[in-house]
C-alpha cells in the first residue's frame, strides 16, 4: 500500500491557536485578581456571563454559517474577547449589559466579518464601544475601590444585583458608585480644579505620600486601586512578552508615548495635566497595551510597523483622554488605528534578505 | 592552523525544532548490503539527464560510465557495483511529484568488480581546470541534499577571485547525522578533499562550520586540521536553516548573497562536507561518486543508524538491514524532516541526493492537527530567514493573486518550511508558495508559446500577403515589359527583424502598386530593390523604424516600430 505523501515540514512546532489565547487569558489572571481584591466580585460574575454568552454565540453562528463548530469554538478566541469585555465593564453592570456587548462583538464585529482572523476591528472594543455610547449611565457607573467605599457589596449580594438588580436592604446604587479617576478628573477639570485638588477631593493625598518616596517627580500613580490593577496587567503583560506569545513592540509603544505625550504636557502645566504614571497606571492604559493593542488580527504586522500602531494608539489615547469627550480613550484609539492597520502594512515591509536598498 | 577564532554572525529568523539526532548516532556507520538489483534513474541530480552509454545486455564493472553528462549542467552515472544491465526504462524515482523517469536497472553479479581506475599522484601539480573536468566525470554532485553538479562550483570564473572556502558541516535539519558520522569516522578524507577544492579555488581561506550540537564531529575535525595553515573550524550555534548556503554565508562572512545571485558573487564558495570527501576519492583514489552514507532513522526503525549505500539500492534493503517494522510506518521520508519529501514506496532506489531516509511512526508525527484560519500573528515573518512576510504572501497566494505573490518577492523563499513550522493554525504555508511558484511559471510557459503563436501567425499573413505582392508583380511585369527588374524575392525569414523589413516592403510596393499604376510601377520596384540592397548591406543591425503612412484598408500591417517589439505589431 502506498504511503501518504503530505509535503514538508513533517515536524510541526508544538503550538496552536488554543494555547495562544490559553496563555493570555492566564496572563490576565494578576490582573484580575487585583480587581477582585479592589472591587469585589463583580468582575467573576461578569466574566461567566461574558463567556457563556460569547461560546453561545459563535455556536450558533457557525452552525449558522455551516462552520464546523468544535474546532473554533475551542480555539480560546471567542473566550478571550469575552473576559475581555468583561474587564471593562464597571463590576456592578447589570448582566443584560454583558450580555448584549459579547453578543453583538462577537455576532457582528466577529463572525459577520468572517470569524477567526477576518474581523478588521477588534471585537471586544467594537462591543465596548457600543455599550458606552448606547448605555452611558451604566457604562460610567464604576464602584470605588474597597478600601474608599462606605459600603461594598459580597460575594451573594454582588451576584443578585447583576442578576436581579436588587439590593440588600439600606444600600442605594448611588452610594456604591462612584466615577473612576480619569472620569473625576475630567469632570473636575473642567471645572477649573487643578489636578492636585482633584487628587486631595479622591482621596489621592496620602497615596501620593506614601509613593511620592519611590517616584518623587510623579506622585502618586494612578488612582487608588487602580494602579495595582494596572500593575497585574503589566505583569501578566511582561510575562506574554517572556513567552513570545506577544512581541515588545506594540505595548512598548502604545505605553511609550502615552508616557512622552504626557510628559510633555505635565512639565508644560502641572496644575492641569495629569501626571504620566496617572496615565499609564489609570483606565485601561496597561490592559490595553498589553492585551488588546497586541490582538494580532486586527494590528500591524510587521515590527515598525507595530511600533507605528503603538505610537498612535498611545497618542490617539492622550488626546481623546485630555481634549475628547470620553475620561478613557483606549477603546477608540484601539479602533481608530485598526483602521490604519492595513495602510501601515503596505507601507512597512522589511527588507528581503538579498535585496539591497537603493 | 587554526588561529583566533573565528568572528561569526547572525541570520535572521530561523527556528530550533526537536533534533531527534541522537536515534542514529548511537552506531558507528556500516557498509549497506550488496542489493540484488539496482535501479540507478539518469536525473539523480539539478540540471540536464544524463544520457545513456550502455545497452541492455551490457555487463559493467563497478565505477564503469553507464550514463554521460548531458549538457554543462549535467552530472553522469556510473555503475556502482559489477554486474548486466537488465532494463533501460521508466521506473518510479523518489522525487516530489512521484514521477517515473528514464533508469538503468543492473542486477548485481555480486563480484562486486572494480573497473581499472587512475589515480591522481599530486593534486598540486594537475591544473584546476584538468581537477575539475575529473571532479565532473566523477559524477560528484552536491551532497547535502540538493545534488548541484560540484564542479560548477568548483570554478570561479577569470574575473572571480574567491576568498573563502566554506564546508558545510553544520546539518541542520534534524534526523540527518550522515555528515555528523563522516566527520566523526573520516575527517581525513573531508579535509583532504577540502585542499583539492581550495587549490581548484585558489581559495585564500577555509572555514569547515559545525553547529554546536555535534561536539564530536567538531572535535575530530579539529584533530585533522591541525598544522594547516588559513583553515579555521567554526562551531556555529545549533538553528534551522543555518546550513542553507546563503544563511550560512552570512554567518561565517557576513556578507548577504544578493537575490538571484550566488555565494561565488560575494567571493565565498560553499560545499558540503560528503562533497569533500568525494572529491578526495575521485582525485586521490580514482573513484567515481558510486555510493553514499545514508542515514537510517525514525522510530519505525529498530537499529537506526547510517549506512554507505550503493547509489540503485532499493530503500526497501537498507530499511530491512536496519530492521524497520513496516507496519509501524506512517510516512517515509527522504531528507529532512523540515525540507525532505515523503515517498509513497517503499522500493524506491536511494539516489545521490539521499541523505536521510526517515520511517516515522504515528505517534511521531503527531496527530492531524485541524487547519484554522491566519490569525496574522507574524510568527512566520519572525522566523524567515529570508525576511519575507510570509502571512502576505499566503493571502496572495491564495487568493491566486499571482503578481503581488511576485511582488512580495515570492521567489526568494527558499522553502525551508521555518513558516510552516511555527504556524499556530496549521497552515501548509510552503505549500502554498509551491502552489503559486508553479502556477506563475505555468503562466509564463503559456505566455511564452501564446507569443510563439501569435508570432506565428503574424508570419503567416505576410507570407500571405507577399505570395500576393508577388502575384501583383508579376501581373505588372507582363503588362510592362520595360520592367527588367524581378519583383522582390524575400530573403530567409528568421524572426521578428526581418519580418518587420518584409512587411515594410509589402507595404511600400503594394502603396505604389495601387496609387499609380504603370507608369510608377518601375520606381517602385527600383525602390523596393534599393530598400533590398540596403537591407542586405546592414542586416546586422535592427531595422530603424521607417514611419509608413497608413492607409486604411490598404494594409493588413502597421509598421510603426519594427525594432523588434513584438505588441507594437497589430494585425488589423
Amino acid at each position: 500500500m502506498p504511503f501518504n505523501t503530505p509535503t514538508s515540514p513533517h515536524q510541526l512546532a508544538p503550538t496552536s491557536i488554543t494555547r495562544v489565547m490559553l496563555l493570555v487569558i492566564l496572563a490576565l489572571v494578576p490582573g484580575i485578581g487585583a480587581y477582585v481584591w479592589f472591587f469585589g466580585w463583580g468582575v467573576v460574575i461578569n466574566i461567566c456571563i461574558a463567556l457563556v454568552t460569547a461560546l453561545g454565540c459563535e455556536a450558533l453562528i457557525l452552525k449558522l454559517r455551516q462552520r464546523p463548530v468544535l474546532p473554533f469554538l475551542s480555539d480560546g478566541s471567542a473566550a478571550l474577547t469575552a473576559v475581555l469585555i468583561a474587564l471593562t465593564l464597571p463590576p456592578l453592570s447589570p448582566w443584560w449589559l454583558t450580555v448584549i456587548g459579547v453578543a453583538f462583538a462577537i455576532i457582528i464585529a466577529k463572525q459577520l466579518y468572517g470569524g477567526l482572523g477576518y474581523n478588521p476591528f477588534n471585537p471586544a472594543m467594537v462591543g465596548y464601544v457600543m455599550l458606552l455610547i448606547s448605555f452611558p449611565r451604566e457604562m460610567t457607573s464604576w464602584i470605588p475601590p474597597s478600601a474608599l467605599a462606605d459600603s461594598s457589596l459580597g460575594f451573594i449580594d454582588t451576584a443578585l444585583f447583576i442578576l436581579f438588580s436588587t439590593l440588600p436592604d439600606g444600600v442605594t446604587f448611588d452610594a456604591l458608585t462612584e466615577a473612576t479617576p480619569l472620569d473625576s478628573l475630567k469632570t473636575h477639570l473642567a471645572l477649573g480644579n487643578t489636578v492636585d485638588e482633584v487628587r486631595a477631593q479622591l482621596g489621592l493625598e496620602e497615596e501620593a505620600s506614601r509613593i511620592l518616596s519611590v517616584i518623587p517627580i510623579f506622585g502618586a500613580i494612578g488612582g487608588k486601586g487602580w494602579e495595582w490593577v494596572g500593575g497585574g496587567f503589566l505583569l501578566g503583560g511582561l510575562w506574554l512578552i517572556y513567552q513570545k506569545v506577544i512581541s515588545w513592540h506594540i505595548p512598548v509603544a502604545t505605553l511609550g508615548s502615552l508616557f512622552i505625550a504626557s510628559s510633555l504636557f505635565y512639565f508644560i502645566d502641572p496644575e492641569h495635566y495629569a501626571t504620566p504614571m496617572f496615565h499609564l497606571f489609570s483606565g485601561a492604559a496597561m490592559l490595553g497595551a498589553f492585551f488588546i493593542a497586541t490582538d494580532p488580527v486586527t494590528a500591524a504586522a510587521s515590527n515598525r510597523g507595530k511600533i507605528i500602531y503603538g505610537c498612535g494608539i498611545g497618542l490617539f489615547t492622550y488626546v481623546i483622554r485630555t481634549w475628547g469627550g470620553y475620561p478613557d480613550a483606549i477603546a477608540f484609539a484601539v479602533l481608530l488605528m485598526n483602521m490604519c492597520a492595513p495602510l501601515i502594512d503596505h507601507y512597512f515591509k522589511s527588507s528581503v534578505f538579498g535585496h539591497k536598498k537603493g | 592552523m587554526t588561529s583566533a577564532p573565528l568572528r561569526l554572525w547572525d541570520f535572521h529568523g530561523g527556528v530550533h525544532p526537536e533534533q531527534h539526532k541522537l536515534i542514529s548516532t548511537q552506531e558507528p556507520s556500516q557498509q549497506a548490503r550488496l542489493p540484488r538489483r539496482l535501479i540507478l534513474p539518469l536525473h539523480q541530480h539539478i540540471g540536464e539527464a544524463a544520457e545513456v552509454v550502455v545497452e541492455v545486455g551490457d555487463t559493467v564493472l563497478k565505477g564503469e560510465k553507464i550514463a554521460r553528462a548531458n549538457g554543462y549542467v549535467s552530472a553522469p552515472v556510473h555503475a556502482p557495483t559489477s554486474g548486466k544491465i537488465v532494463d533501460i526504462a521508466e521506473y518510479p524515482i523518489p522525487h516530489p511529484s512521484g514521477l517515473s523517469a528514464l533508469s538503468v536497472v543492473i542486477e548485481s553479479d555480486g563480484r562486486d568488480q572494480w573497473v581499472e581506475y587512475s589515480p591522481e599522484q599530486d593534486y598540486t601539480e594537475v591544473n584546476p581546470s584538468h581537477l575539475r573536468n575529473i571532479i565532473r566525470e566523477s559524477g560528484i554532485v552536491g551532497l547535502g541534499g540538493a545534488g548541484f553538479p560540484a564542479f560548477i562550483k568548483l570554478n570561479p570564473g577569470s574575473q572571480k577571485k574567491i576568498k573563502t572556502l566554506i564546508l558545510n558541516g553544520v546539518e541542520c535539519e534534524p534526523y540527518i547525522t550522515c555528515d555528523d558520522m563522516l566527520m566523526r569516522e573520516d575527517p581525513q578524507s573531508i579535509i583532504e578533499g577540502m585542499r583539492i577544492m581550495r587549490h581548484a579555488l585558489q581559495a585564500e581561506e577555509c572555514v569547515i562550520a559545525i553547529e554546536d550540537n555535534k561536539p564530536q564531529a567538531y572535535e575530530s575535525i579539529c584533530r585533522a586540521v591541525k598544522g594547516i595553515d588559513g583553515v579555521h573550524v567554526a562551531l556555529v550555534p545549533t538553528r534551522y536553516p543555518q546550513g542553507s548556503e546563503k544563511q550560512l554565508v552570512q554567518v561565517i562572512t557576513g556578507k548577504e548573497v544578493p537575490s538571484n545571485g550566488l555565494a561565488l558573487h560575494v567571493g565565498v564558495v560553499c560545499h558540503n562536507v560528503s562533497t569533500a570527501a568525494a572529491v578526495y576519492r575521485a582525485i586521490h583514489l580514482g573513484q567515481p561518486l558510486i555510493s553514499r552514507l545514508v542515514t537510517v532513522t525514525g522510530e519505525a526503525v529498530k537499529r537506526p543508524r547510517n549506512l554507505e549505500v550503493l547509489f540503485g539500492t532499493p530503500i526497501e534493503e537498507i530499511l530491512q538491514q536496519c530492521d524497520v517494522e513496516r507496519e509501524q510506518i506512517e510516512r517515509l521520508v527522504m531528507g529532512g524532516p523540515m525540507m525532505g519529501f515523503a515517498l509513497h514506496d517503499i522500493s524506491l532506489p536511494v539516489i545521490k541526493t539521499t541523505n536521510c531516509v526517515i520511517a516515522a511512526t504515528r505517534a511521531e508525527l503527531g496527530l492531524d492537527r485541524p487547519v484554522m484560519p491566519c490569525i496574522r500573528c507574524g510568527a512566520c515573518a519572525d522566523v524567515c530567514p529570508v525576511k519575507l512576510l510570509p502571512q502576505q504572501l499566503y493571502w496572495h497566494a491564495r487568493a491566486r493573486e499571482l503578481d503581488k505573490a511576485q511582488e512580495y518577492d515570492l521567489f526568494d523563499c527558499i522553502e525551508c518550511g521555518c513558516c510552516s513550522y511555527v504556524c499556530p493554525s496549521n497552515i501548509p504555508l510552503v505549500q502554498f508558495y509551491r502552489f503559486a511558484k508553479g502556477a506563475i511559471w505555468t503562466q509564463e510557459q503559456e505566455h511564452k508559446k501564446s507569443d510563439q503563436a501569435r508570432q506565428r501567425h503574424d508570419f503567416r499573413l505576410m507570407r500571405i500577403e507577399r505570395e500576393k505582392q508577388e502575384r501583383e508583380a508579376k501581373r505588372a511585369k507582363k503588362k510592362a515589359p520595360r520592367a527588367k527588374a524581378a519583383p522582390p524575392k524575400a530573403p530567409p525569414v528568421d524572426g521578428e527583424k526581418m519580418a518587420a523589413k518584409m512587411a515594410e516592403r509589402a507595404t511600400e510596393a503594394r502603396e505604389s502598386a495601387a496609387a499609380a499604376r504603370k507608369t510608377e510601377i518601375q520606381a517602385a520596384l527600383e525602390r523596393v530593390q534599393a530598400k533590398k540592397k540596403r537591407a542586405a548591406s546592414n542586416n546586422s543591425g535592427a531595422t530603424t523604424g521607417t514611419a509608413t503612412p497608413t492607409q486604411p484598408g490598404n494594409l493588413d500591417k502597421t509598421d510603426d516600430d519594427a525594432s523588434g517589439s513584438d505588441s507594437n505589431q497589430k494585425v488589423q
